[in-house]
């Protein structure tokens, strides 16, 4: 049986105390929340903590509250179940709930948090392996050697971003409150949480925490998120798209479209849907007809770089991300607010 | 024979014996053996394709606290191997390793914890040599030396030649000849337990539990590698959770724990982890395949010509056998009158491959049924009607002299068709139906090694402790212990629950060849009809004779014998008689097949037969396939249990889907790509179309009832169906399996282009094939029976 | 060489036993389960939460143990194979899989029962794709999962 390396856990008090923990261990130390991501990498060595600090015993990094302004925030230890199964999250943000529904599988996602998916470490063919594997493989930067596996010449880490819920969330212009330690607290947008680096994906401070996930007020925005992968469960994106699309009379005012699992982090290549602003959706748009969403997605996926490092051919994959944004765009067009509604 | 109306439970759906043992998690499985004192042993394993070992140093895992004893492959110098032509394998190996995960040493500490950190600290000097990655760089002079020294040329493991017939003058005479070629992608078994072997030393005697499906050929190796008799091994085959063909090898992990069993007077356990069971492996060869097919103005076959070549990876295990059936049971659908056989097995620096789930068949009948399609297309001919034009006939003999007796080709292929609507279906885009037939045997006709021990014997004993069954067979989740109990019970007059059994068991039970070949039911099943007729003729008599009757006028049926509960029967019977203990055997008959070189593979006492219909759409723009439905029509010649015969309908067809679309075991650089559950695709619940399961009964005249097999059958023409299917919903051939999305959208990319609507291989490679040996086919007489 | 890593105190409800437990913090609660506990039930197939046959029920919720460390159920009830059952009496679910053959090696089935159960407990009408999607995370090689689908189905008849 695959088992973790011996390592201590605490449980802080409070996201505070954690904090502190974490500044006070520095790199020994790795947070927990669910342990979905963490757990499978420590059996295979590829994350070697020596202590772990437990958050999912916090009950303030589980609460979903309205926010004064009519947005929600979502502390950092909700479950991915629990997201997906919320009427009213749904109703609001449906990009998000769908990307979180369609992360790996039932029994994993009743334990498995948002803050855990936004911080999901990234892939590579390459490193998530055993180590015995790693080690006929003769090791890559990311862990134990020196060179990326999949592209020799690269000076970075070329795992990819494998998160979900990062690119829905992104899309709907959400943010993340993180705690650091002494009761600082400081919010960015989620797209700035990440760094095109496989390596060192995480822009946050070694010491900080995603404590909530901050997602203004749904307003008019319709939104979707499309997951390409080989199976109907448990599989990571091979591509991911999320679109959030708001009208203004029956034209499109906005467009936001994020990209995951094409790079090393999600790509808002919101610029790539301006043919579609201040036109109409019609149905024949929507199914092809004058090659506008085929414009809008050959340029939001001139960003998409993949790799021969996951799974299937990776021109395939650029080829399907293409396709998962007309996709999303078209879901997201669905579920938008009927014109002259409530805006 | 009793006829259907008179059976009692064969036939019908009653639940699983051991169900409820399963379904509250109280039936131990090889690693949930507990012994007092057990070790556990971890093996280190090669992180090298391929390499000469320079030495290997095991000083400093010995110094660590709780290790107990490690060992290396001088503690275990004997070669063996599942075929005798071929025993190439050491447990441990050190001279040479020969893929990433070849066994090195193995090490036995108070707990796994312990025994992984000794197998780090092992330290192992290698010298690599220059791998050999696929069949065309094994098939020319390697670099450096060849990866066993016992074949050729080059890295050839092993070449077959044989001509049934004048294939010459059948192509001379042919209106139509065409060629394919078609490549299948290795895949594994993937069973959901991972292999696990304890073994215990009492009184200087060996037990050894372990997940196997073949007790009888693991307790042979064992003796021949640690030098012990017979008698003082004994090996039991656990509860089993899954096998596949995966667990039909002797293992390096099953020798290394009776090792250090020996060695240390403890019990030792050794479980894999998932990823050893991937290097473990012995699945499906990666097959090369070429086919050349001459017909006549109404395309009925007159000559076929088919070369394979198979990618055995770095160790012979049951490779001639495989080689061999990649040409045998062409000719047991199809009435083939002159028939070439061409195939190679390399080694290559792989994971060894072996036997799975249709052993050797699924690759060539996804090359035939494909190709006979193309055919068909080429004469404008309806492919079930080509199809139906050569079916085989039942009570025939093919040219290379496999008997066919009961043969349902005609009924499944009607009933299919029928129930999917095929003929009828309404055409949409990206919509496709599929259509293909295959045969599989019913229990090998030889065994592996030359013996003239009975293939299935069966003791069957009744007394104060019930009735209880004793045979080697071996469940491994197919039903063998309903299927054997429903025998028993249905001879007996009771039902299967009555019956207690004892199985795979080689010191308790009389010789089973084991769970392979699907020979279970057919083989086993007719021992234990064998030796339940013999009790129930011991019953019988004694009523009758108390009652003064005669011996037919006693009814046995519904616990009773006559006039008397089964127990008073069975006491009676016990005073009259003695001790109330019958046998039953099983051997093939002699004459099923030929008396050439090469003949031993492909006989079988009988032949199951299948027809699926795949429906599907595929998705142009993606070229993801969603499979709709699968009907398949099967010839189990009478079930004897018609919920597990289902099961295994519906498990084949799933089986059959994943390596379809999904399942492959592939390599980059001489390292496995997909050594995890995640990475290595199988459907999960959301990915499963329905199944239809139309169960045809043509009463085989010497199945136990009429039975034939269904295990493995059903899976194999579910592949050529599915890719029949694609190309009726887009118009291109994918000539290689699995079919994924990315090569689909290619093939169309290409046709967008004006190139060839084709995806596959391009060529096949020259191979240094032997003189043919020339068979002369039966006479007319002889095809006849 | 790091610091050897004491045992630590778990207090958990297992099969509605209450269970004071030393256990090392980094064991999964798959090794408690099995190791310490012996209740072998519980079954490993990939043991990096790939394959679903570890799943045992955490306060009612189908969860993979292989996945979970001590302290993360601290307090928590867990349901596992051999919990549940009444006595000799089996639970609807365990009846069903049993009748509609939902099962042939077992190995997958401790896991997709607790699954089913945990689906039927929140769900007692499931149509065919909640049953699929509820269990979507469990691996099956050998039934095809259609008769686990006619057995989920019999188990909400049996239960209504």
């Amino acid at each position: 049986m695959l088992r973790l390396p011996p390592c201590s856990y605490l449980r802080p008090g409070s996201v505070d105390e954690a904090a502190e923990l974490l500044a006070e261990h520095g790199e020994t130390a790795m947070l927990v929340a669910g342990g979905t991501d963490l757990v499978p990498k420590m059996k295979r060595g590829q994350m070697e903590p020596e202590l772990l600090i437990g958050l999912g015993h916090l009950a303030e990094l589980r609460a979903v509250t309205e926010t004064e302004e009519g947005g929600f925030e979502i502390g950092a230890g909700v479950t991915l179940a629990a997201v997906s199964g919320s009427p009213r999250l749904a109703a609001a943000y449906p990009a998000y709930t769908r990307a979180a529904a369609l992360v790996s599988s039932p029994a994993l996602r009743n334990v498995g948090t948002i803050g855990g998916n936004l911080c999901v470490d990234t892939r590579c063919n390459y490193y998530d392996m055993s180590f015995e594997w790693r080690q006929a493989c003769g090791f890559c930067m990311k862990k134990d050697g020196d060179i990326c596996r999949v592209a020799p010449a690269s000076k970075r880490c070329r795992a990819i971003a494998s998160s979900d819920t990062a690119p829905a969330a992104i899309a709907l212009g959400a943010s993340v409150v993180l705690a650091g330690p002494g009761g600082r607290r400081r919010e960015v947008p989620v797209d700035d949480l990440y760094r095109d680096d496989g390596q060192y994906f995480l822009a946050m401070a070694a010491d900080e925490i995603v404590q909530s996930l901050r997602l203004p007020p749904a307003g008019s925005w319709g939104s979707a998120y499309v997951k390409v992968r080989r199976r109907g469960t448990i599989d990571f994106p091979l591509a991911g798209v999320a679109v959030a699309l708001r009208r203004s009379g029956l034209l499109v005012e906005d467009c936001r479209i994020v990209l995951t699992a094409v790079g090393s982090r999600p790509f808002d290549v919101s610029p790539a849907a301006g043919p579609l602003l201040g036109r109409e959706l019609t149905a024949e748009v929507l199914a092809g007809a004058d090659d506008l969403l085929a414009e809008v997605a050959n340029e939001a996926a001139k960003v998409a770089k993949p790799l021969d490092n996951a799974d299937l051919h990776y021109v395939w994959r650029k080829q399907m991300t293409r396709r998962a944004v007309e996709q999303a765009i078209v879901e997201a067009a669905s579920c938008l607010p009927a014109p002259g509604g409530p805006a | 024979m009793r006829r259907a109306g008179e059976l009692h439970v064969v036939g019908r759906a009653l639940p699983r014996v051991e169900a409820a043992a399963k379904v509250t998690g109280s039936i131990a499985y090889a690693d949930d053996i507990e012994l007092p004192g057990m070790l556990s042993c971890k093996l280190l394993r090669s992180h090298h394709a391929y390499a000469r070992i320079i030495s290997v140093d095991t000083s400093a895992a010995r110094a660590m606290p709780g290790v107990v004893a490690v060992i290396t492959g001088h503690d275990l110098p004997v070669k063996y191997g599942i075929m005798p032509t071929c025993e190439d394998e050491l447990a441990l190996e050190h001279e040479k390793v020969r893929f990433v995960g070849d066994p090195v040493a193995a090490v036995a500490a108070v707990n796994e914890e312990t025994a992984l950190a000794a197998c780090r600290a092992i330290r192992v000097d290698y010298e690599p040599l220059e791998a050999v990655g696929s069949i065309e760089q094994a098939l020319v002079p390697p670099d450096d030396e060849p990866i066993h020294d016992y074949a050729g040329p080059a890295n050839v493991h092993r070449l077959a030649a044989l001509e049934f017939g004048d294939v010459d003058a059948g192509f001379a005479k042919a209106a139509h000849v065409r060629e394919d070629v078609f490549f299948f992608e290795g895949n594994t078994h993937l069973p959901m337990e991972q292999h696990s072997a304890t073994a215990q030393v009492v009184g200087g005697k060996v037990t050894l539990w372990s997940s196997t499906q073949d007790p009888h050929y693991v307790h042979r190796a064992l003796s021949k590698v640690l030098g012990l008799p017979m008698g003082e091994l004994r090996v039991v085959a656990a509860p089993h959770g899954g096998g596949f063909g995966g667990k039909c090898d002797p293992f390096s992990h099953e020798i290394a724990v009776c090792k250090l069993a020996l060695m240390t007077g403890r019990p030792v356990k050794c479980t894999l982890t998932r990823e050893e069971v991937f290097y473990t492996h012995r699945g499906r060869h990666p097959v090369l395949m070429w086919v050349r097919t001459g017909v006549d103005d109404d395309g009925r076959i007159l000559a076929m010509h088919f070369r394979s070549a198979l990618d055995g990876g770095a160790y012979g295990s049951y490779g001639p056998a495989s080689t061999l059936y990649t040409g045998a049971l062409q000719t047991t659908t199809y009435a083939i009158p002159a028939y070439r056989f061409e195939g190679v097995r390399v080694f290559t620096n792989k994971a060894p491959c072996g036997p799975k789930r249709g052993h050797g068949t699924p690759q060539p009948r996804f090359a035939l049924e494909v190709h006979l399609d193309k055919l068909a297309g080429e004469l404008g001919l309806d492919p079930v009607e080509l199809r139906r034009r050569n079916y085989v006939k039942p009570f025939t003999r093919t040219v290379n002299w496999l008997r066919i007796t009961s043969c349902g080709l005609s009924e499944v292929t009607d009933r299919v068709l029928e129930a999917s609507g095929y003929e009828q279906r309404l055409r949409r885009p990206g919509h496709g139906m599929g259509f293909a037939v295959s045969s599989y045997m019913c229990g090998a006709g030889l065994p592996i090694y030359w013996n003239r021990l009975p293939h299935s014997e069966c003791v069957l004993n009744v007394g104060r402790g019930g009735v209880t069954l004793l045979s080697g067979a071996t469940e491994i989740g197919q039903g063998s212990d309903t299927v054997l109990a429903t025998i028993v019970a249905e001879e007996l007059g009771l039902g299967p629950g009555d019956i207690r059994l004892v199985t795979g068991d080689t010191g308790l039970t009389p010789v089973d060849l084991g769970s392979y070949s699907s020979r279970v039911t057919f083989m086993a099943g007719n021992a234990a009809r064998e030796a339940g007729a013999k009790m129930r003729a011991l019953l019988v008599k004694a009523v009758a004779e108390k009652e003064g009757c005669a011996a037919g006028e006693v009814r046995v049926a519904g616990g009773r014998i006559g006039v008397m509960s089964f127990e008073e029967a069975a006491l009676l019977a016990e005073e009259r008689f003695g001790t109330l203990s019958t046998r039953g055997s099983y051997t093939p008959p002699e004459g099923i097949g030929g008396r050439y070189k090469g003949a031993g593979v492909g006989p079988s006492p009988a032949y199951s037969y299948s027809a699926a219909v795949v429906d599907l759409d595929a998705d142009e723009r993606s070229g993801e396939i969603r499979v709709n439905k699968v009907w398949l029509g099967h010839d189990i010649g009478r079930s004897i249990n018609e919920l597990a015969a289902r099961g295994q309908v519906e498990g084949g067809v799933y089986m059959g889907l994943g390596e379809a679309l999904m399942e492959a075991q592939a390599y980059r650089d001489g390292l496995l790509r997909q050594p995890s559950m995640l990475d290595y695709k199988s459907l999960t619940f959301l990915d499963m179309p329905e199944v239809e399961t139309i169960l045809v009964e043509t009463v085989d005249p010497e199945g136990p009832y009429g039975a034939k097999e269904v295990g493995q059958g059903p899976l194999l023409p579910v592949i050529p169906a599915v890719v029949s299917a694609l190309h009726d919903a887009l118009g291109v051939w994918v000539d290689e399996v699995p079919i994924t999305p990315d090569k689909v959208v290619r093939v169309l990319s290409a046709r967008s282009k004006g190139k060839e609507p084709r995806y596959g291989p391009k060529g096949f490679p020259e191979v240094p094939y032997p003189a043919l040996v020339k068979v002369a086919p039966p006479d007319a007489a002889t095809a006849s029976l | 060489m790091p610091r050897p890593i004491g045992r630590e105190l778990l207090r958990v409800q297992v099969n509605g036993e209450e269970r004071e437990l030393l256990v090392r913090p980094y064991a999964t609660l798959l090794e408690v389960l099995r190791e310490e506990l012996r209740l072998s039930g519980t079954k490993h197939g990939c043991e990096l939460g790939e394959c679903g046959a570890c799943t045992v029920l955490v306060d009612g919720l189908p969860q993979l143990s292989c996945l979970l460390l001590p302290a993360q159920v601290e307090g928590a009830a867990i349901t596992t194979i051999e919990g549940l059952a009444d006595g000799a009496a089996l639970h609807a679910v365990q009846r069903a899989f049993v009748e509609r053959g939902g099962l042939q090696c077992g190995y997958c089935t401790p896991g997709m029962v607790l699954a089913a159960k945990a689906l039927l407990d929140a769900n007692p009408t499931p149509t065919r794709q909640e049953i699929k999607e509820a269990l979507a995370g469990n691996l099956c090689r050998c039934t095809g999962y259609a008769s686990i689908l006619d057995a989920v189905e019999e188990a909400a008849r049996l239960l209504s």
